[in-house]
């Protein structure tokens, strides 16, 4: 099952099978088949079971809450309760191929560190994020002189998990600060509207992306291992 | 002693229940490198066994438990210690897996421990019997299996001493568990742990009716020791919110404190109860000799100092449940062995059930624990191909 259409540069999500979040099919979509990779955060394993099942994958899970690690393991996956901040560093380093962070990075103590951790594990990551720079969440912003409330951000900042709000700039000047290698990047709007997010044209996706994909590398990549990008 | 009591071994010739003569009765060799022969193990069975015999469930019992895990008990009455996990339609669904629970090595329920008679002088073996370990448990209980015409087992379960038997299972026969679920476990008995069990053996050794094991000769029984063993071990299984909850400061059977050593307060005849009920169904010398199998558990010595090695190409299906409130199997010792197991490249899933019911707390009511355990087994039955 092929989760992306249409040309380079622009394209809809269709719908899938397993009933993927679009961001998430759009995380799946970037995985190749057959690796290894741990899912931090997966919540009820949906996309973890799909890229168990579908792609062939050996994936492991990271979740915080009782009842998603009791709904991955009903669903056959492997996985251990913990969070982010500090269970990362009981794996050994090169675990994985790939370690996700999906929707999360926002909702954790430390990002910063839980990206260095995700780039010790393994050489590859993808990380998802909602993006505080749409010009919904800034007009919204502006004209109400609140937190930004539309329909991607529509959680009141009280009961938001996401105490480290950032925008697709801020999020790519701190890989720049960390020196980590950029990958493919997709900005993800109205649902299923997928752009790539092109160099030089980052504050395009800024204004118009309500969610943002990043495939994220180790400053250095051992030797052998060849890096996907958009460029 | 005033009460007439019969001699262990023969209330363990009148338990009910089947009983198989392992290889034959040749002797089995311990880790020990002594000889101990022959070895019958007592087993309860539950459910029935597929064609494919593809649906196996083995339990593990912990220190105290026996093979009655479902049904009366043949000397207590009581219900069986995990019918709260196992039968139909429950977590373990005996309507679908044939479950079995053998008496573990050592044990005073029907298999071979130091109540058993001695082949050699016609008595029990008393402190005459080899110091067994939790390897010799699970060789016990696979030569078991091996008589029973059952390969692999679908899942091994167990909880505290149980989850060191399940844990000792998957890294020495790691083809023949499909699956393992180690509930209020850890890798190696603690320092703490060691140290509660050597104050439940003084009290034993301390009971002059002990004669130095040898009370069947004298038609004694070391009640008290025993007794006071049990006491100080129940306390390490609660938790003080579950014993503030049951008893609080409340007094038994009395308006007013007594000045004196009464049980004026309800913990204090509760816990009295419970070694006095403990005694009539344990046998003194096994509980020293399957405490002592527990002191001598670490998975890490006997991996050559990394847990790690436990797991190595294990295709194991690994589930480790903790509970929050075990301050004697606490959630740290689980995390150990998670941590090797990630090592290892182990397939582990992990949780911690909030609960403030202590270790006990998997032995107890924990709709969390049914529902991660119950989830966990029957997404391996299916992977297993083992029908509805």
């Amino acid at each position: 099952m092929s989760l992306l259409g249409g040309s380079r540069g622009r394209f809809v999500l269709g719908p899938n099978a397993y009933g993927l979040r679009p961001d998430l099919a759009l995380v799946a979509s970037m995985v190749e088949p057959g690796t290894r990779l741990l899912d931090v955060g997966c919540g009820d394993g949906a996309l973890l079971e799909y890229l168990v099942k579908e792609k062939g994958c050996d994936g492991r899970g990271m979740e915080i809450s009782q009842a998603g690690v009791n709904a991955c393991v009903a669903r056959g996956l492997s996985v251990v309760q913990g969070d982010a901040d500090r269970h990362l560093a009981d794996y050994p380093d090169d675990s994985f191929d790939y370690v996700l962070l999906s929707q999360t990075l926002q909702a954790v103590r430390s990002p910063r560190e839980v990206l260095l951790q995700m780039l010790r594990l393994a050489d590859t990551t993808v990380v998802s994020f909602l993006n505080y720079g749409h010009w919904a969440a800034r007009w919204s912003m502006v004209s109400r002189g609140r937190m930004p409330h539309t329909r991607a951000l529509s959680t009141p900042w009280f009961e938001t998990p996401n105490i480290h709000p950032c925008t697709v700039k801020d999020f790519m000047d701190l890989t720049r600060i960390l020196g980590l290698g950029t990958g493919r990047a997709y900005g993800l709007a109205k649902e299923r509207e997928v752009t790539t997010i092109a160099q030089g044209f980052e504050g395009q996706s800024n204004l118009f992306a309500e969610q943002a994909v990043f495939e994220l590398f180790r400053p250095e990549l051992p030797k052998g291992k060849k890096r996907r990008s958009n460029a | 002693m005033s009460k007439a009591m019969p001699a262990v071994h023969e209330i363990q010739e009148s338990l009910t229940g089947p009983r198989a003569l392992l290889n034959g009765g040749a002797p089995m060799q311990l880790e020990s490198g002594a000889m101990l022969g022959p070895v019958t193990v007592a087993y309860q069975t539950w459910g029935t066994l597929n064609e494919q015999r593809s649906n196996v469930v083995l339990v593990c019992h912990a220190l105290t438990g026996d093979q009655y895990a479902v049904g009366t008990h043949p000397i207590t009455g009581k219900p069986g210690w995990w019918e709260t996990m196992i039968g139909p339609g429950k977590s373990i669904d005996t309507n679908r897996f044939y479950v079995i629970c053998t008496n573990c090595l050592g044990g005073c329920m029907g298999t071979t421990g130091p109540a058993a008679l001695n082949p050699e002088t016609g008595e029990p073996y008393g402190t005459a019997f080899p110091v067994i370990t939790i390897r010799d448990m699970v060789q016990a209980q696979a030569m078991l299996l091996d008589e029973l015409g059952i390969g692999t087992v679908m899942c091994v379960i167990g909880g505290s001493m149980g989850a060191m038997q399940v844990l000792d299972w998957a890294a020495c026969f790691p083809d023949r568990v499909r699956s393992a679920v180690a509930l209020a476990g850890a890798a190696r008995h603690s320092a703490q742990n060691i140290a509660f069990h050597e104050v439940g053996r003084q009290a034993i050794m301390a009971d002059p009716d002990w004669c130095g094991g040898y009370y069947f000769r004298e038609g004694k029984r070391p009640e008290s020791g025993l007794s006071v063993a049990r006491m100080a071990a129940h306390i390490t299984y609660l938790s003080e919110p579950a014993l503030w909850r049951k008893f609080g400061r409340a007094l038994q059977d009395r308006y007013t404190k007594s000045y004196g050593f009464e049980a004026d307060f309800q913990v204090e005849s509760y816990l009295r109860y419970q070694g006095a009920s403990f005694v009539q169904r344990f046998d003194a010398n096994a509980y020293l000799y399957i405490t002592r199998a527990m002191d001598y558990f670490d998975m890490e010595a006997d991996f050559d100092g990394d847990l790690a090695n436990a797991f190595r190409d294990c295709k194991t299906r690994f589930l480790l449940v903790s509970f929050t409130s075990d301050w004697l199997f606490p959630t740290s010792e689980s995390k150990e062995v998670v941590r090797a197991m990630n090592r290892a490249a182990a397939n582990v899933s992990f949780v911690e059930v909030e609960s403030d019911k202590g270790h006990d707390a998997f032995l107890l009511d924990e709709p969390d624990m049914f529902a991660t355990v119950g989830g966990f087994v029957d997404s391996v039955a299916r992977e297993q191909g083992v029908s509805q």
